[in-house]
């Protein structure tokens, strides 16, 4: 297997969380949430629902503020970040009848602020074909984005995320509308981007963790960060159930006794 | 049919329809997207409070609506946007109680006021000189607008989030969509009637959208049919003596049930199409 160059030449936190706190009407939704992420790193988070991984996520995007404590992406606080920012949302099909073509979903990606025409130029146009060529979906640039399957509605919306060069990629929940083979295919190719881009996915399915991954946060109000991805006796007590694992190739992980 | 055209109310009427349909078309497609068709309805009825308004204070006709009508909307707006679950029984309230503060306030107004009929049904058979050149402005601002915002306003309809997250000016994009969707409304209401103006917003976007691969394109399309069905009804009432605003909307339900029939049947054959494909 040939050496993948490495692309990134120090490795430094691109992302820092100190004594975050975040709640929702009064409820505690987040509560001292401290750890950083590595440029290059290949994040889970993970953890029960409602225990607070896609308000995770939003913090870290800037949707929403903390109550108390910081929040770093690439040194700014996150809304000053979001240019640099690749975001694939959860795909959920509310929308599946808009009438929008894929070239022009992948297009919104190169909307930014403060653009006086919200005309999109010829270079807008080049990168956001470049971006649907490099995900594969070369012939559906005119097909209605409620014709295309799971996987390749995905495949559109991570072009849309791309398609402004982004330091980091944030999925939630990425593979929820893909079946089990397509999901090993899409994590294959999480890994062939995370070689020039640091990933954080959302996944509340621990079965479909892949061995790609890197590090793993899990989320149930408290977050426990763990450098290596080994499930610990601490991650099974938070999830209250027994977990089973999936490994790809070389299992490096350790199922606890439980 | 021709000789109609002859006399200055049938062509004001036609051209007073055309330019309602192309305000609908570009407008309500808008509002078919971001499922805003009830709030539409909301403005439109408690427009009737700006009516009462303007009489009962001898304010011009379209100050004293416009003026409240954008009030009442901006106000949904601002309350709709942080509690979307609530959302209809707020409209709810802005829609009666406006109607309601119309009704009374031309009560209390001496004199020969404005009748609810017309108010219902449109007056698109008396539509003065005056009047057609304010909607010609009014599009024209309306469509220039659109334009300018045409990405943004695509992307906050489809993916609200997204646009929020790379900058997008949601907030007030939404504002601005009100805004516009409630002076719309007014134009058109006094040409075609409070029942039409909703029935011209929803049902020719709804037929449209199936068949349109972006926004523009439904908002073409939209403006299109709306002004077929404004033709064809006009046509009706004409030759048939009827009520104008009404044909106008019994035309525009026809063609929906037929496109709603003719998707229905084409469903076994694309099925068969598919197991033997």
């Amino acid at each position: 297997m040939p050496d993948t160059k490495p692309v990134f030449q120090k490795l430094k936190n691109i992302i820092k969380l100190k004594n975050v706190w975040f709640s929702y009407n009064g409820q505690p939704v987040l509560k001292e949430v401290s750890f950083d992420v590595r440029q290059g790193e290949f994040l889970a988070i993970i953890g029960p629902n409602g225990g607070g991984k896609t308000t995770l996520l939003k913090l870290m995007l800037g949707l929403i503020k903390p109550d108390q404590g910081a929040i770093r992406v690439m040194g700014c606080t996150p809304p000053l970040s979001s240019p640099n920012i690749g975001y694939v949302p959860q795909d959920v099909h509310i929308n599946s009848r808009f009438p929008i073509s894929t070239l022009d979903v992948v297009l919104m990606g190169r909307l930014r602020h403060g653009r006086k025409l919200s005309r999109h130029s010829a270079k807008d146009r080049r990168d956001a074909l470049q971006a649907i060529d490099k995900m594969g979906m070369n012939g559906f640039c005119d097909h209605r984005i409620g014709e295309l399957s799971g996987g390749q509605r995905q495949r559109i919306f991570i072009a849309r995320a791309l398609v402004t060069n982004p330091e980091i990629l944030f999925l939630d929940e990425p593979t929820s509308s893909i079946d089990t083979q397509g999901q090993a295919d899409f994590f294959d190719l999480l890994k062939h981007l995370n070689r020039s881009i640091t990933i954080v996915v959302v996944s509340h399915d621990l079965m479909m963790l892949s061995s790609h991954i890197k590090s793993i946060a899990c989320v149930n109000q408290k977050v426990h960060y763990h450098d290596e991805a080994e499930i610990t006796d601490e991650m099974v007590d938070m999830y209250h159930c027994p977990v089973e694992l999936i490994a790809h190739g070389f299992p490096h992980r350790v199922l606890k006794k439980h | 049919m021709l000789e109609a055209l002859q006399f200055e109310f049938m062509r004001n009427a036609l051209m007073a329809g055309l330019l309602a349909s192309l305000i609908c078309g570009v407008i309500g497609t808008l509002v078919v997207v971001n499922r805003i068709a009830f709030f539409a309805g909301g403005i439109a009825h408690a427009s009737y409070g700006g009516i009462g308004l303007s009489f009962f204070f001898g304010l011009p006709y379209l100050i004293g609506t416009m003026g409240f009508s954008i009030a009442a909307a901006l106000f949904m707006a601002a309350i709709t946007y942080k509690n979307r679950h609530r959302a209809d029984t707020v409209i709810g309230v802005v829609w009666a109680a406006g109607m309601a503060l119309g009704i009374l306030l031309l009560d209390l107004t001496p004199g020969y006021n404005v009748d609810l009929m017309s108010y219902l049904f449109g007056s698109i058979l008396s539509v003065p000189n005056a009047e057609l050149w304010q909607m010609l402005v009014l599009c024209i601002l309306l469509i220039l607008t659109v334009a300018f915002y045409y990405n943004d306003l695509l992307a906050m309809s489809y993916d609200e989030e997204f646009a929020r997250l790379r900058g997008v000016p949601v907030r007030l994009l939404y504002f601005l969509l009100i805004g516009m969707v409630a002076v719309s409304v007014v134009m058109i209401i006094r040409v075609v009637g409070l029942i039409l103006v909703i029935a011209l917003l929803t049902i020719p976007p709804y037929i449209a959208e199936k068949y349109s691969r972006s926004l523009l394109i439904m908002m073409v399309l939209s403006g299109i049919l709306s002004a077929l069905f404004t033709l064809a009804g006009l046509c009706f009432s004409y030759s048939f003596n009827l009520t104008s605003g009404a044909s106008i909307i019994m035309v525009a339900t026809t063609v929906f049930s037929l496109v709603q029939i003719f998707e229905y049947c084409q469903k076994p054959f694309r099925k068969k199409c598919d197991n033997q494909g």
